[in-house]
């Protein structure tokens, strides 16, 4: 089992009901752990709209997870 | 408000963006064109009365994201400054919600960057924003239609 920071923003705050949670998982990549999480809460947006963040830069959905990773999902991004 | 510049190329406030001194942003005597673009928040968004506009931000990779692009501007154009402020938190009807900046010595490339900035913003700065409507649940803009439905052909 390995701990990894969660920050959830925007959609997946209001779905996830909180903005952060330390979560033990046996997810090796960004993909295997949205898994999860789609259904521990729910999160809806297909992977293929996504992006993650892996210690606040962009990584790919097959990164290898460590032990202490912050992850963050992000959903279709809508500034300006 | 004067603007802190420095190395700062892209800025996430809470504070409106209204009154704000830039020109210490273009006050190289070099500059002959300005090209500024503010973006505001509008009343309406496909055929929805619009109340308001709630802005999410991802700190930590808005700013390195958002720096990145306006690098990317002064690199591939030749400007002498570009900037970069978009706002987080709850705006109202006409408040300004980004502001952008290219500055040069001929206006063609002063207007090219700063489309480029705006449009690059728009696609990758994790910043979010919800809509709020008059009677109707807010939504976060982009996400409604790449949601799958659960109950989704179920009668």
């Amino acid at each position: 089992m390995k701990t990894i920071n969660m920050s959830y923003f925007a959609f997946f705050r209001d779905l996830a009901k909180k903005s952060s949670e330390v979560v033990s998982t046996q997810a090796g990549t960004p993909k295997e752990l949205y898994q999860e999480l789609k259904l521990k809460y729910d999160f809806n947006l297909c992977p293929s709209k996504l992006k993650v963040a892996i210690n606040d830069e962009f990584k790919t959905f097959d990164t290898v997870l460590t032990d202490g990773d912050k992850v963050v999902f992000i959903p279709p991004v809508a500034g300006g | 408000m004067s603007l802190t510049i420095g190395n700062t190329k892209f800025e996430i406030t809470d504070q409106s963006l209204e009154n704000r001194n830039y020109r210490e942003l273009f006050a190289d005597p070099r500059v002959g064109g300005v090209v500024t673009f503010e973006g505001r928040v509008r009343n309406h968004n496909e055929d929805k009365d619009v109340t308001s506009l709630e802005y999410e931000v991802y700190p930590e990779l808005a700013l390195t994201e958002g720096k990145k692009i306006v690098e990317e501007a002064l690199a591939k154009f030749d400007i002498n400054n570009a900037y970069c402020v978009h706002r987080e938190g709850h705006l109202q009807i006409g408040d300004m919600a980004v502001w952008v900046m290219a500055s040069s010595e001929h206006r063609e490339n002063a207007f090219l960057a700063c489309q480029y900035i705006i449009d690059e913003v728009k696609a990758r700065v994790p910043i979010w924003k919800k809509e709020h409507y008059v009677g109707q649940e807010p939504i976060w803009v982009r996400c409604d239609k790449c949601a799958s439905h659960r109950h989704h052909g179920e009668h």
